[in-house]
């Protein structure tokens, strides 16, 4: 556990030396959400709601979403696809610890810093600006943390997925990028799921995707009630549990695939 | 140094390294569409809860939506530097780059270019011949030479942007994420601008000037005559904020100390 803790530490520590211009990623992040206020108050024409949302819900839905995507997002899915490709990969697989544990605890690091020196200020900055409403419920916040943990676990098992597919492909920054996409669309970021048209949305709810963003965006803008919070973060549990076989199964495939071209 | 024949020798090399791995090149095509999908599946879902968004139809969003595709198809293809602090300041590389005898910025468009993202251009036609149909629009003899002239110039207010942003990293190499939140506020420039308050519309009409690459140059084609004059400022507005970018480029390479081990 003191390794773990150890990495996440360090990359803690590498992501704060460079820490200056993410004051400025705030201002664009700002400018981000106050377009789609705008967007979205054209798209509400004087509606009251749409799918149950207002659009106080909705600006809310959006700024929660882009700030929680601070956290949930990282790059590990390029880093392993470079180490793959550079070799390094060979040196990582020799050291005492799990490689994809490494992988995933350097994602943490880097999600705790986001969320600390990014979110935080971020979104007291879009709160200050746009109609925001800010749940002054204690249970609401304590569900969308558990939510937005979730959120992490789930986006980076997909991440580490299309990482070590790099093993099989050599090149799969192709695969990386329509990752994505997919996750920007399936996920509920762009657009609440429940705007889909109805088929979509049942499609939607075999996937894994909406418990990355959908779920705990909801949570926060009270858009679920009772007990589709418990149902939800259910789902995104047994989804977070579930994608461990495939993540381990590719793994072990990939070590025997494995050739390492320099280093 | 005749330019011309050195982009085409780099380009037949790039077709080789890119027919090296198949699967990757169809798979990043598909992921292209895939992404080119998303947009316009954001359009019709919005349209599914609307019917005018600020007195503009389905079909004229997705008219402007296929216009923005050829220009930005464009500048993908060939301004691939959203990672250029990363890959160029931090690692040392522009080290490499300044011995090569072409200019620096277009020794780089040659390395960093992925011709597969011209595919956008044929996408971009087809919704817009599609969407232009569904309005029954009517084309004259001299729209496709304006045509070239709007894509050209917002192309150029792309790159200018995007050259510009990559020039904060010969002052300041610390990693700012900016590069991929641009690419969002990009996607504002394609909805009408009455619909956003004076700020952000100032910000997307001479600051980041992205609403020239959507919805004002598209409007001369949706025949909105409001908004002409701003449609034939596009290459103006696009050769000017290209300029400022490669002059801030030049100074910023004066300012480059080297790094990396």
């Amino acid at each position: 556990m003191g390794k773990y803790i150890e990495m996440i530490r360090i990359r803690f520590l590498m992501m704060l030396a460079y820490r200056t211009n993410y004051y400025s990623g705030i201002l664009i992040y700002s400018i981000n959400i106050g377009a789609y206020y705008f967007l979205w108050s054209a798209i509400y024409g004087g509606k009251e709601n749409i799918q149950g949302l207002s659009i106080t819900q909705m600006t809310t839905y959006i700024a929660v979403a882009w700030m929680a995507r601070a956290f949930y997002f990282n790059n590990i899915d390029r880093e392993i696809a470079m180490e793959i490709k550079e070799g390094k990969v060979a040196v990582e697989m020799v050291r005492p610890y799990p490689y994809l544990n490494m992988k995933m605890m350097q994602g943490l690091g880097e999600g705790i810093f986001r969320l600390l020196f990014f979110s935080v200020p971020g979104m007291v900055i879009v709160a200050l600006v746009f109609p925001v409403e800010l749940s002054t419920n204690m249970s609401t916040w304590l569900f969308f943390f558990l939510s937005i943990i979730f959120s992490f676990i789930i986006n980076t098992q997909i991440n580490l997925l299309a990482g070590i597919a790099t093993f099989f492909l050599f090149n799969n920054d192709g695969l990386i990028r329509a990752k994505r996409v997919v996750i920007d669309l399936f996920s509920g970021l762009i657009l609440p799921l429940s705007f889909y048209p109805m088929w979509a949305q049942n499609v939607m709810s075999y996937l894994p995707f909406q418990g990355i963003s959908y779920i705990p965006s909801m949570i926060f803008t009270e858009g679920f009630k009772g007990s589709q919070i418990y149902e939800a973060l259910i789902n995104q549990a047994v989804w977070s549990l579930l994608l461990i076989i495939p993540v381990y199964g590719l793994w072990i495939l990939a070590k025997r695939q494995l050739v390492v071209q320099g280093g | 140094m005749d330019y011309i024949s050195i982009f085409f020798q780099y380009v037949g090399q790039y077709l080789k390294t890119r027919l090296t791995y198949r699967a990757d090149m169809v798979v990043e095509i598909f992921s292209d569409l895939l992404f080119q999908a998303v947009n316009l599946v954001f359009i019709l879902v919005v349209f599914g809860h609307t019917s005018l968004l600020a007195g503009w139809s389905k079909d004229e969003m997705i008219f402007i939506y296929g216009f923005f595709l050829v220009p930005f198809s464009i500048f993908a293809s060939f301004f691939n530097i959203w990672d250029f602090t990363d890959r160029y300041i931090v690692k040392g590389e522009m080290d490499r780059i300044l011995t090569r005898p072409v200019h620096s910025l277009f020794q780089i468009v040659l390395e960093r270019m992925e011709l597969e993202s011209l595919f956008g251009v044929i996408t971009g036609l087809v919704v817009m011949f599609y969407a232009g149909n569904q309005l029954g629009l009517e084309i004259s003899w001299y729209d496709p030479f304006i045509f070239i002239l709007l894509v050209i110039g917002g192309a150029l207010v792309y790159a200018g942007i995007f050259i510009a942003l990559a020039t904060i990293g010969f002052w300041s190499d610390s990693r700012t994420d900016i590069m991929p939140m641009m690419y969002n506020i990009g996607n504002y420039g394609r909805y009408p601008v009455d619909i956003y308050n004076k700020v952000i519309k100032y910000v997307l009409t001479w600051i980041l000037p992205f609403a020239f690459v959507g919805v004002y140059p598209s409007s001369y084609f949706l025949r909105r005559e409001e908004w002409y004059t701003y449609a034939f400022l596009t290459p103006v507005v696009g050769l000017v904020f290209f300029l400022i970018a490669v002059a801030l480029w030049n100074v910023g390479v004066t300012k480059y100390r080297g790094a990396g081990n």
